[in-house]
């Protein structure tokens, strides 16, 4: 039972992470993608969304692999030998990321100097979730054998595999949907900018479409655990709920109802990671990792379970209060 | 990992200490009212923005990195001690909201209510070091848990954060972020008040950082020497080493640099304190202090590195308390912030000194435990992942940090060099 409260901890920050990080990655993504007379009109808008709650979606990353590690302390270390190499890859895409991120909001305004920014800080939105679709694609393949606490399938296993990799593209097309979404709904954007990102909103969000059967059709082969999971009596309701938060989404842009479209794209991914997590249950790393097996001793799940609890009471009311804040008007002229 | 740590470290020193500065400004700000104050505690904000966006990635990246680098140490010891970090993760991201509220609400927040978040920010920052200083400290003084037949059991997380080293690390580590953070931002505006004596921002910057400093540098040392004597207790050959004391004797002097040869158990060179050793270890000039003979060779750290990063700790320290009693006198001769030409000048000369010392001081704590990296429980080579011997990942992870090492320095600086001109039209409206 603690296992179970502590994995639906992690569920719920992965997905917080999706839906906020998520954005900002797809937010990159437009940015090296802007053209147009408007180019620099949307990345200033792309800028604008991110600038101000980008450190704290971050805390979710970090989350996520603090709860691994403390409640999970065997399934964290499994996660990061077998899939060191994409897991290292993946740490540079954050920093190259960040760095130019920062860069580009501190450095001088020029326009040379900023563009060059600019790419690096797209091409790394690219690279980072594609990483980390495939990373947790690479989870179900039930490729990574860990015998007796022993990795037995080396460090390529599971995360080069045709499934892995649609999993991958399915991230990044994923949030690029979520961050054009967003653009819309923002309504200090200037109009034009905000119709070029239902565009671009209502092709990605198609596009997800294919790929979402592409990943199913591979799973078959590439992750047949999950494929069992997905064809389990409540798979239909969880497919079919997802489906229509899919189409809601689409409509809801097509008739340029952006709030609305924005409250069914977060509720399309939640139910896209939320259907993962429970094809996945109870494996952590499939076959043999479990949320069982490789759960810390109950005091300390019963700790962090306390201090999760604690955190969230503190902490979810300020966080609420800050985008608050952030969606008034007036932009800040001090710092 | 000991470079990544090394590179976040300075991070985490200024990330307690900034939001700290930043708040003391406000406060001032807010009883006398003079906009210089505002101005200052801007400046720091935004000092403190650039700092904590890196280290928000720095950190994301040695969260990962424990379990890329040592998978075996985090299975065993993550369930032990993963809790500090959990804590650790909601303390910053307290941190990330509230100085969300103070960068965004200088004109949407009542100034007192803004003043609050900077509190809450500089106390978040500061927690997050002790979170974490907690978890170090376990790995030198492990408790809360029990070893039977190879298989730990018993574990009490509460019990091992509350270890018996960490009092004595936390306490040390946090005044070391003050002094390190003081004396480093007072070199920068000592720098500018040389140039200029009546700039009054940076005169007041320096007050304000130089206070901080010279407040926290003697209590560092006592602290210091409390540290020392807790290691005696808890670590026998990490003293011995960070003294090249070979032999256990009574009486034992302390030595001063040198350079230990651990084939002849001597310490060549070295400058001879009598009875130094069991003087400040025990506070008791005849007291017998344990040598590292008593110990299995294969238990000794190196005792070089271990011996010099410390005397270059204790070195700085004295070096900072004695610029610090200086300034204080002088403060208190000119009842103002002192602005001797020489004084200004050695200021600007001890810049570097608290992050040194830091970085020494977690040399001596790090390279100290050696071979363990449980002290007593686990060695370091069980600890390491088995991936092409960690030559790759550690190569790899290098280059990143050199390259953040590069964004922060550049930034800065560059952020210094814009910022200088409205601090001089300020000098003429505040004047
Ligand atoms: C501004 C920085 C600074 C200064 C001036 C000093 N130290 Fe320090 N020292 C640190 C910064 C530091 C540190 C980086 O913060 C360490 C590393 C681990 C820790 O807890 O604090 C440390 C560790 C450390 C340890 C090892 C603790 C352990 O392994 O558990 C001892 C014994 C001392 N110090 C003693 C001293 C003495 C006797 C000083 C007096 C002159 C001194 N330090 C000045
Ligand atoms: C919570 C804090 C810390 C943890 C969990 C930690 C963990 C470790 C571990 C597991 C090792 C052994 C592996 C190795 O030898 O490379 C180690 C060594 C080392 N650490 Fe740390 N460390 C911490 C803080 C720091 C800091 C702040 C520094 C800053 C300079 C540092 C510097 C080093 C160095 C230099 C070594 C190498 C020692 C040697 O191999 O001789 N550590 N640390
Ligand atoms: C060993 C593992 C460590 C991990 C996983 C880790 C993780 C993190 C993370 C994720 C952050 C958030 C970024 C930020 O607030 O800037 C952070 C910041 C911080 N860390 Fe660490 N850290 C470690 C070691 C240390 C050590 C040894 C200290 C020592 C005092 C420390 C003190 C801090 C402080 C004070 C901050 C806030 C800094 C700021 O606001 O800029 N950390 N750390």
């Amino acid at each position: 039972m603690l296992e179970l409260i502590v994995a639906g901890f992690m569920c719920v920050a992965l997905i917080f992470y999706a839906v906020t990080g998520g954005a900002d990655f797809g937010g990159g993504m437009w940015d090296l993608l802007a053209t147009g007379p408007r180019a620099s009109a949307q990345r200033n808008a792309i800028a604008k969304a991110i600038g101000p709650i980008w450190e704290a979606d971050h805390v979710w990353l970090i989350l996520v692999i603090v709860i691994l590690f403390t409640g999970f302390p065997r399934g964290f270390s499994g996660l990061t030998t077998a899939l060191n190499i994409p897991m290292t890859l993946m740490l540079f895409g954050i920093v190259l990321r960040g760095a130019a991120f920062i860069f580009r909001k501190y450095d001088v305004k020029s326009e040379k100097i900023q563009s060059r920014w600019s790419t690096l800080f797209g091409a790394a939105s690219f690279f980072t979730p594609f990483i980390q679709g495939l990373t947790l694609g690479a989870l179900s393949t039930g490729q990574i054998r860990i015998i007796d606490g022993r990795l037995t399938t080396g460090f390529f296993a599971g995360w080069l595999t045709p499934f892995a990799i649609a999993c991958g593209f399915f991230a990044l097309a994923l949030f690029a949907f979520l961050a054009a979404t967003y653009l819309t709904a923002d309504p200090s954007a200037d109009p034009d900018v905000r119709k070029e990102f239902r565009l671009r909103a209502l092709w990605s969000g198609s596009v997800l479409a294919p790929i979402a059967f592409v990943v199913f059709l591979t799973s078959k082969q590439g992750a047949p655990a999950m494929y069992q999971g997905l064809t389990q009596w409540w798979a239909p309701f969880l497919i079919g709920a997802t489906l229509c938060f899919a189409i809601a989404a689409l409509a809801s842009l097509w008739l340029r109802r952006f709030a609305l479209a924005r409250i069914a794209a977060i509720g399309e991914v939640t139910l896209i990671l939320g259907g993962w997590s429970l094809s996945q249950f109870p494996r952590l790393i499939t076959p043999d990792i479990t949320i069982y097996n490789a759960a810390a001793p109950a005091i300390t799940l019963r700790l962090l379970i306390y201090a999760l609890v604690a955190g969230t009471i503190i902490l979810f009311p300020s966080l609420f209060f800050l985008f608050r804040i952030f969606k008034g008007k007036a932009v800040e002229s001090g710092a | 990992m000991g470079m990544s740590l090394g590179f976040h470290i300075i991070f985490a020193a200024l990330g307690i200490g900034l939001p700290v500065l930043m708040a003391i400004s406000e406060g001032i700000y807010l009883r006398t009212r003079r906009p210089v104050f505002l101005e200052l505690s801007k400046r720091w904000s935004r000092g403190a923005a650039i700092l904590f966006a890196v280290g928000a990635v720095s950190g994301t990246v040695l969260a990962f990195e424990l379990g890329l680098l040592w998978p075996g140490f985090m299975e065993k010891a993550g369930a032990i001690i993963g809790m500090p970090f959990s804590l650790e993760g909601f303390a910053f991201f307290t941190e990330a909201i509230f100085l969300g509220f103070y960068l965004a609400g200088w004109n949407r927040l009542s100034p007192f209510v803004h003043w609050l978040c900077g509190v809450i920010v500089a106390i978040s920052g500061t927690l997050s070091g002790i979170f974490v200083v907690t978890a170090n400290a376990w790995m030198n003084a492990p408790a809360g848990f029990k070893v039977v037949d190879g298989k730990i059991t018993d574990i009490d997380p509460i019990a091992a954060m509350l270890n018996p080293a960490s009092f004595h690390e936390v306490l040390h580590m946090t005044l070391a972020a003050f002094v390190a953070t003081g004396f480093a931002v007072a070199a920068i505006h000592a720098f500018f008040v040389l140039r200029d004596r009546q700039n009054s921002f940076h005169r007041s910057a320096l007050g304000i950082a130089l206070a901080l400093g010279c407040i926290s540098a003697p209590l560092q040392i006592i602290s210091g020497d409390f540290s020392a004597r807790s290691v005696a207790k808890l670590q026998p050959a990490k003293l011995a080493a960070m003294e090249a004391n070979y032999k256990t004797q009574t009486g034992a002097p302390l030595r001063l640099g040198g350079i230990p040869d651990s084939e002849s158990q001597t310490n060549p060179y070295a400058l001879t304190i009598p009875r130094g050793l069991s003087l400040l270890s025990t506070h008791d000039p005849h007291a017998k202090v344990i040598g590292l003979e008593e110990f299995p060779r294969r238990d000794w750290p190196n005792v070089r590195v271990v011996h010099w990063a410390f005397d270059l700790m204790v070195g700085a320290g004295t070096a900072l308390l004695i610029l610090s009693i200086l300034a204080g006198w002088s403060a208190w001769k000119c009842r103002g912030v002192p602005d001797g030409k020489w004084l200004l000048r050695a200021l600007v000369a001890a810049g570097p000194l608290g992050f040194l010392a830091i970085e020494a001081g977690w040399v001596v704590t790090e390279v100290g435990r050696q071979p363990w990296i449980i002290y007593g429980v686990m060695r370091t080579e069980e600890a390491v992942t088995p991936i092409g011997k960690i030559a790759i990942p550690f190569f790899a992870f290098t280059i990143l940090y050199i390259f953040l090492a590069f964004v922060v320095f550049y930034l800065l600086r560059r952020q210094f060099m814009i910022t200088e001109k409205p601090a001089e039209q300020l000098v003429t409206t505040d004047a």
